[in-house]
């Protein structure tokens, strides 16, 4: 590992208890050297996840950290920054994690555009217990509860994102490491509620099921099948069917929550407010 | 100046919340504990607090623990049903350690139930309702004035045992309004205690009790609902994970001369002694003296707070009576703790399910028809 970024990791805590070839350390790869470009303070940011492979992440991070309850790091998060708005607040969850269970929590974060980084590693699986469908398994897919195929649709995770009103938005992948650290060092320095989409590849729970290959071969898939945004805008829509656009998807100013509270706050105490 | 004021006991729970210290309430609607929340969100901004409407129960318990773990004395408050969402988290905070208030105003279950009336069916829920082996402390307060005094108990109590704290009200003290009297003096504040150099975030005092550092003062700590040791990683050790559940249990269990509160009404030479809590303990209160106008000796002995269950008490205060009548809106939960302590045959049930008030007469019937 790289000297510089070792202060970020707990070293003691490694190895991981991940798979080999399993996309979640690029991930938290890109992550750490996006905190490293940004120069956070690491006494002031606090990682929460969710429940699942990846977010296990926490763990290995030198931060203030959460291992919350499956589906409820958006819900410690929205505490923690809403009663210290002076933390950087980042959110690693996975895809079953983030839209599942706690999708409920997902919307309304978006919806209040409190100032959250939220990470969702999407492997399309529930890669912890062992391969059962997501609510981002593609149609058609194998899982070990669709034996015969899967008859739901997914979502789509940066669509619904915008809709409930995240004011950033981005997708990247474990082959595109150099854009996903600047989507997510991106999402970090936005001010509101900012989704990174990361698509990391789960080579035994996902890919075996579904003949996908090794790992290399799953992230070649993402080499190939994706399309940024940039090219993307050149390319009529027919063209784009099947292809996943990445890169920064969505961005506006809107109101932060925690700054708004603050105004509350300031309004009734007359400016005496802590 | 002492401030005097006519309110309700969910008014006088947030004041008491208030002057606990309690600067962050999350919460999500529901009769009979909505003025809770009102009351907070209209106040908290005038302190610098923080309240916030969640999408559900769970996420409002999500939203304390994570604003715990930021230093902040931070509650809920809801009734049954949310009750039931918020078990999940409730023992999270329990095996994390987060320091919490959940106040529960007590409607009749099971399910929406009966939303306006009272009942105190939630006390083994309180007790047992999220999964695992755990400790937990329960106050159940009868009065207004006693919700806004046993509120602030409840913070210092979930600060100073680094435990949720379940404020166990019911729909007859929550919305019933009294004459709550704000004493000048400022009560003793419990603030949880910060870990020495060097100490482990999940090290145990010799009280049973680690110590816990706020977020964001490069303490760099780990908080897991997964068993962890002293450093607050997960381990699968047997050994530990059998420490840890015992300390949770004993770190309350060993400290009641801290936990324990209760009250007594002539209960020193009784032949009969009620025991009763909450709203049914002031029906009892009036049986008491009703039977004494009788000339029966009839005493009441009032649980305050109810988890850990005061067994040791129970068995003390009831040696030298005839027998024991336990009081209560639900189909005997306290019951069947009295009776694991004194047995069957020296207790009798005075059950109500119907979602009206106990009586006093119904209490006096029952002591009444034993005397004879
Ligand atoms: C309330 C609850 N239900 C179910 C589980 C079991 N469980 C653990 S992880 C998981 C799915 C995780 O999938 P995802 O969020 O996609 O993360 P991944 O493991 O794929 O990284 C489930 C169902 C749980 N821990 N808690
Ligand atoms: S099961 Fe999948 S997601 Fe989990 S560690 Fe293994 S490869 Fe990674
Ligand atoms: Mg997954």
């Amino acid at each position: 590992m790289n000297e510089t970024l070792k202060k970020y990791f707990r070293m003691n805590r490694l190895p991981h208890i991940w798979c080999p070839g399993c996309g979640n350390g690029i991930v938290v790869g890109a992550l750490v050297r996006a905190i490293d470009k940004l120069g956070l303070n690491p006494d002031k940011t606090s990682i929460i996840s969710g429940i699942g492979c990846s977010s296990r992440s926490s763990g290995y991070l030198n931060f203030d950290t959460v291992h919350t309850a499956h589906g409820r790091a958006l819900t410690f998060a929205t505490g923690l920054k809403l009663a210290r708005p002076d933390l950087n607040v980042i959110v690693l969850t996975g895809d079953g994690d983030a839209t599942a269970i706690g999708g409920n929590h997902f919307i309304h974060a978006a919806r209040r555009n409190i100032d959250l980084t939220t990470i969702v590693f999407n492997n399309n699986i529930y890669g912890m217990t062992g391969g059962q469908y997501s609510p981002l398994t593609p149609t058609h897919s194998k899982a070990t509860t669709s034996p015969y195929g899967h008859i739901e649709n997914p979502f789509d995770i940066t669509e619904l994102a915008k809709a409930s009103g995240a004011s950033y938005v981005a997708r990247g992948t474990t082959y595109h490491t150099l854009e996903l650290i600047n989507l997510i060092a991106d999402a970090i320095s936005h001010k509101g509620f900012s989704v990174v989409e990361a698509i990391t590849a789960c080579p035994i729970s996902f890919g075996r099921q579904n003949k996908l290959g090794n790992a290399p071969a799953m992230m070649k898939w993402q080499k190939e099948n994706t399309i940024s945004v940039k090219a993307a805008s050149k390319l009529p829509a027919e063209q784009l069917a099947g292809k996943v656009v990445i890169g920064e998807l969505y961005r506006r100013q809107a109101p932060e929550y925690t700054a708004e509270y603050q105004k509350v706050i300031d309004r009734v105490t007359g400016g005496n407010g802590q | 100046m002492s401030q005097t004021m006519l309110v309700q006991g969910n008014h006088a729970c947030a004041l008491g919340a208030l002057a606990a210290g309690v600067r962050f309430f999350a919460g999500y609607p529901i009769t009979p504990s909505t003025e809770i929340a009102e009351i907070l969100a209209k106040e908290l901004p005038k302190v610098g607090g923080k309240f916030i409407q969640m999408e559900d129960e769970i996420a409002s318990m999500g939203a304390i623990c994570g604003a715990s773990l930021g230093g902040f004395k931070a509650i809920t408050a809801t009734s049954g049903p949310g009750f039931s969402l918020m078990q999940e988290l409730i023992g999270y905070a329990s095996l994390a350690e987060i320091p919490l208030v959940i106040v529960n105003v007590q409607r009749g279950g099971p399910s929406t139930g009966q939303p306006t009336s009272p009942s105190q069916s939630d006390v083994m829920q309180a007790r047992w309702g999220s999964h695992g082996d755990r400790g937990v402390i329960a106050l159940v307060p009868s009065s207004v004035q006693e919700s806004y005094q046993l509120m602030i108990d409840a913070v210092n109590l979930a600060e100073r045992f680094r435990t949720p704290v379940i404020f166990l009200m019911d729909e007859v003290v929550g919305h019933m309004r009294e004459k709550l009297v704000i004493p000048k003096t400022t009560p003793t504040i419990i603030n949880r205690r910060k870990p020495e150099p060097g100490e482990l975030p999940y090290a145990p005092g010799p009280d049973g009790v680690p110590a816990l550092p706020p977020f964001g003062e490069g303490y760099h700590f780990h908080v897991t609902g997964l068993i962890h040791d002293e450093t607050g990683f997960p381990t699968g050790s047997p050994e530990v994970t059998e420490k840890t559940i015992k300390r949770l249990h004993q770190k309350l269990e060993n400290n009641m001369d801290e936990i324990l509160r209760y009250d007594e009404l002539h209960s020193a030479d009784a032949e009969y002694l009620i025991i009763s809590y909450g709203c049914s303990a002031r029906s009892a209160e009036e049986a008491v003296r009703m039977a004494r106008e009788k000339g029966i000796k009839a005493g009441l002995l009032r649980l305050i707070s109810i988890w850990p269950f005061p067994s040791d008490l129970i068995e003390e205060k009831c040696a030298r009576v005839k027998k024991v009548f336990v009081a209560e809106m639900n189909y005997g939960q306290v019951t069947g703790e009295v009776t694991k302590v004194l047995g069957r045959s020296k207790v009798q049930p005075v059950l109500r399910v119907d979602t009206q008030m106990i009586t006093p007469r119904q209490i006096l019937e029952a002591i009444t028809r034993e005397g004879n």
